[in-house]
């Protein structure tokens, strides 16, 4: 079944061309527009299922192995032949020995096969010569199955909840027809085969979200903001795009297997040496930075929530942000050779996930809430990767995919059941009228504080522990620490979104008071923020109101919130069932006796052959679980190896040496026991999960006036995280401002020099014109005329003379010229008579 | 009978072929064109003599008829020969000869309507009297 892959992207594209070529034109109805694309992801899902199934459990399964469809022979170039030579890099011998191999091979080839390209360690030599071919082919190997299942799965709860969500919306074609675009982006951003197909997929899922944020265009937000995302994302393309540049220039092929074959065999690059693979890796993740909003460039996320709400589920929450994740995972042989950037990595995580959860703690708008947290919990998986715990990002990913859509699209539930109001200082109490989005949110809500057993708990606190007990980086103690700050802050802003959207006093019903919330309100309404997203044309249900009126005096109309129709609370229900239990793919070895059990079946397990092992420099833990390098010997027995036995992971350490503090390292020596000491991490991050839990009931059920209270004491703090810490007004005036200069700047060189040189030469020609008019008309004339005149004088009496004006004169001059012109013609023949 | 018919109808024939008129006859099938040429030339000659010397307009056409006839001749005289020389297709200096009498009738009308006007308002037709073209 994994043969179909090709299926996956394709069915999502075309449910997106048949709507949006056809949807306007034909004027398709709702259900017919929501059902091709939701039929259209259902599908793509099923065969990403049987396509995994196939390929880790079935009877022809390939895992560990990758597969590459263009394996089975069809292979399709993409982009043909442009030379490449090895130029760079200090270590050519991989490709120079696999070269020399692919010699010795042709040698003994019969002469007349010489010339085809040879398969060398996996690869083909074609690929490791001076010929770039790029070939268009799907991968499907652990990492791109992961994405694939969470792209699809999620995609799919979306894609029914959006047809709800956008319900009576005019541009529901245009809706699904992105959506279906952004789909089939994603997926070849996943499943592509190389580094350039990533690369289309990146622009693709850019563009989308793009179209997406300025879904509304005609709100000048939306159109801001989508702008602001479009541009934020092209200076971190800047860097990937130079970092894929600088791989195909190092490595001659941008084919995963080829490059990461060769990879392998770096040497490592020590804290502070800025080898070829840290430039790479650097540029790589100022492309995960700019996708996976992290730290300079976070400010495009929280303002990418004025799309509609799906959109910030699908795109913004579960699948497009983690794209960085997905390439730092993908090229993790890259990063994991260079550990300056594995720390770089890991710290510009941990600051992410402080800054945005402590900007998250002071939010009213719950969708701003909503995206402070994801770039948090993005912080967080980078946090997994740069301690060297790839695969635990991977699966924060993944649990994060199904918590935080589910809270986005709870949100979006609660903004329809409010009547289009995003402000949490308006709602309240809404559990006894939403109840089905009250549970569903609530499991969210358990998942991301890091509850046990909710899914949320076991990735987080596999990153925390990760980050003390790593070895790959000296300063793992850091990142804990920020990490467990993080998480408490995550717990807290998320408890005080609960308690003030479902809990406490209904204030929806409170006539308005005037105060902060209701200016706040009554400003951001006349913006038209608060309109629902999909409703804009009609101006809801409210009477639009001139700005200015609403200052100390509101119109009021209560508006009693409803329960979400059946296809918002479906998808809704779904997904906190897979954010309760999802977790148990990736149970903490403490639970289990300091082994991954599970199999295949357990998620660290499963992306063990793509993650490259620094200590015996091969991928996954085992020699034999290679899915990059080596030709895998004894493929049968392995299989027998890996389906009785469960995976062995040898305990050889990374070789980036000891210096630096050890956090895990230092507490096992105390209490000599492995499996002891991560219980005690484990204990430590339940404790403040709990510990933000209780503040947050504190702050915002038992005494509600402590928020106003700490807020006044606090007062920089509170300022600093409400503003944003005024990294917008920041970049508004060290970027935009600066930029804004420099455009008058040479907009005032153009209208004065460039166009002053113009107008000059402009004049210039007048002048020099004039000057020549007056030469002509002076002198040239003069002396035309003064010939004139003397021919005239000289020869008109000779002409006078000629004309007598008597008709025989003029008669005889014709009989002269006709003698003459017989005598031209005859004249030699009547002379030879003469002579004769 | 015989004796006197045979040989009388053998002379017939033999003066059919070589006698004096059969001579003519056969000169006159095939005329010989430098007459004609010289003919046509003296027309012309003398077209062109009365064109230059005569001062009466009248004659001046006139005098002009017969260049225009010597042109006439011409053409007549090459196109018969042409055709005695095998090509019988050589019509185009007849129909050439027909064009330029039609011209030639045409111009003569104009020319004495010319004259009339002429005469109306300078009560003469004498050519070294009329130069007023030339202002």
């Amino acid at each position: 079944m994994h043969r179909y892959i090709w299926l996956v992207p394709l069915l999502p594209l075309a449910g997106a061309a048949i709507n949006g070529l056809l949807g306007r034109k034909f004027r398709f109805s709702e259900k017919l527009i929501g059902g091709i694309a939701a039929g259209s992801i259902a599908l793509s899902f099923l065969i990403t299922v049987a396509a995994v199934y196939s390929y880790t459990f079935g009877s022809q399964a390939m895992w560990p192995q990758t597969y590459v469809t263009s394996q089975d022979g069809n292979s399709f170039t993409w982009i043909p032949g442009g030379a490449v030579r090895l130029t760079q890099g200090s270590e050519q011998r991989t490709s120079i020995k696999l070269q020399e191999e692919a010699e010795k091979k042709r040698a003994s080839l019969p002469p007349e096969q010489r010339n085809e390209p040879i398969l060398v360690g996996g690869v083909s030599d074609s690929s490791q010569g001076s010929v770039l071919n790029v070939e268009w082919s799907y991968q499907l190997d652990a990492l791109s199955s992961i994405f694939m299942l969470i792209v699809t799965g999620v995609g799919l709860c979306i894609f029914v909840f959006a047809t709800g969500y956008m319900h009576g919306d005019p541009g529901f074609y245009r809706f699904f027809a992105y959506m279906g675009l952004f789909m089939f982006s994603m997926l070849v951003l996943v499943m592509g085969s190389n580094f350039l197909m990533m690369f289309v997929g990146w622009e693709g899922v850019g563009l989308c979200s793009y179209l997406l944020i300025g879904y509304y265009f005609d709100r000048q937000e939306a159109a801001n903001a989508s702008r602001k995302a479009f541009i934020t994302n092209r200076i971190g393309d800047f860097g990937f795009a130079l970092a894929i540049f600088a791989v195909i220039a190092t490595f001659g092929t941008s084919q995963y297997t080829g490059v990461f074959a060769q990879a392998r065999n770096y040497p490592l690059e020590p804290l502070g040496h800025w080898g070829l693979l840290s430039w790479i890796a650097l540029g790589l993740f100022i492309g995960a930075c700019g996708k996976s909003a992290q730290l300079p460039l976070h400010v495009w996320l929280p303002d990418a929530m004025a799309g509609p709400t799906p959109v910030s589920a699908l795109i913004h929450a579960a699948t497009m942000v983690t794209a960085g994740l997905y390439m730092v995972t993908r090229t993790n042989v890259i990063f994991q050779h260079s550990q300056t950037m594995m720390m770089v990595v890991a710290l510009v995580g941990a600051a992410t996930a402080l800054f945005a959860a402590t900007i998250g703690i002071t939010q009213n708008d719950i969708k701003k809430v909503l995206a402070y947290s994801t770039v948090s919990q993005l912080g967080f998986m980078f946090m997994a990767c740069g301690v060297g715990a790839f695969a635990i990002g991977i699966f924060h990913v993944m649990t994060h995919a199904f918590f935080k859509a589910l809270m986005f699209l709870g949100a979006g539930s609660v903004i329809h059941g409010m009547h289009h109001e995003q402000d949490m200082r308006r709602m309240g109490g809404l559990k006894k009228y939403m109840p089905i989005t009250y549970l569903t949110f609530m499991a969210g809500w358990l998942a991301i504080c890091g509850i046990p057993p909710f899914s949320g708990f076991w990735s987080k606190d596999e990153i925390l522990w990760n980050a003390a007990s790593t070895r790959h980086i000296p300063v793992g103690w850091i990142v804990w620490i920020v990490g467990v700050i993080a998480a408490t802050c995550t717990a807290f802003y998320m408890t005080r979104l609960m308690a003030m959207t479902f809990w406490g006093k209904e204030k929806f019903l409170d006539p308005p008071a005037g105060g902060e919330a209701d200016e706040a309100h009554a400003s951001a309404f006349d913006k038209g923020l608060t309109m629902h997203d999909a409703k804009l044309k009609s101006a809801g249900d409210r009477p639009r109101h001139e700005p200015g009126e609403h200052v100390g005096h509101v119109d009021h109309h209560v508006h009693i919130p409803h329960e979400s129709p059946r296809s918002m609370w479906v998808p809704l229900a779904v997904l906190a069932v897979l954010a309760t239990i999802g977790g148990f793919v990736g149970i903490s070895t403490a639970f289990t006796g300091g082994k991954h059990i599970g199999g295949r079946m357990n998620i660290v397990t499963f992306l063990d052959p793509i993650i490259w092992n620094p200590a015996t420099s091969y991928f996954g833990s085992h020699e034999i679980v290679d899915s990059y390098g080596k030709p895998l010997e004894g493929t049968v027995e392995m299989h027998a190896v890996l389906g009785t036995a469960e995976l062995q992971v040898p305990e050889v350490p990374p070789p980036y040496g000891t210096e630096g503090f050890n956090l895990a390292g230092a507490i096992e020596s105390k209490v000599h026991n492995e499996t002891g000491t991560e219980w005690v991490f484990m204990a430590i991050s339940v404790l403040v999960a709990g510990l933000g839990i209780g503040l947050g009931f504190l702050f915002y059920v038992k005494d509600t006036s402590l928020p106003e209270i700490w807020a006044t004491r606090l007062r920089p703090l509170y300022q600093a995280s409400y503003n944003k810490y005024w990294v917008d007004e920041f970049y508004g005036w060290a970027v935009t401002r600066r930029v804004m200069d420099a455009a008058r700047g040479v907009f005032a060189f153009d209208s004065k020099v460039v166009d002053g040189a113009v107008n000059g030469s402009a004049w210039l020609t007048r002048f020099s014109s004039r000057v020549t008019g007056i030469t002509d008309q002076y002198f040239v004339d003069g002396v035309v005329n003064a010939v004139a005149a003397f021919v005239m004088r000289l020869m008109s009496p000779l002409f006078r003379a000629a004309q007598t004006g008597f008709t025989q004169n003029y008669a005889f001059v014709m009989v002269l010229g006709l003698v003459a012109a017989l005598g031209m013609i005859f004249g030699a023949d009547i002379l030879g008579w003469f002579k004769r | 009978m015989f004796k006197v018919f045979i040989p009388t109808l053998a002379l017939l024939f033999q003066e059919a072929n070589t006698g004096r008129w059969a001579v003519i006859w056969q000169k006159a099938q095939h005329p010989d064109l430098s007459k004609f040429l010289i003919f046509g030339a003296l027309l012309f000659i003398i077209g062109v003599a009365g064109v230059l010397t005569r001062r009466n307009i009248i004659v001046i056409f006139m005098s002009i008829e017969l260049i225009l006839n010597a042109a006439n001749l011409n053409f007549i005289a090459m196109s018969r020969y042409l055709q005695d020389t095998g090509n019988v297709n050589a019509v185009a200096g007849q129909i050439f000869t027909v064009f330029v009498i039609v011209v030639a009738a045409a111009e003569a009308a104009i020319g004495l309507g010319i004259v009339i006007a002429l005469y109306r308002n300078k009560e003469t037709i004498l050519i070294d009297e009329i130069d007023i073209l030339k202002w």
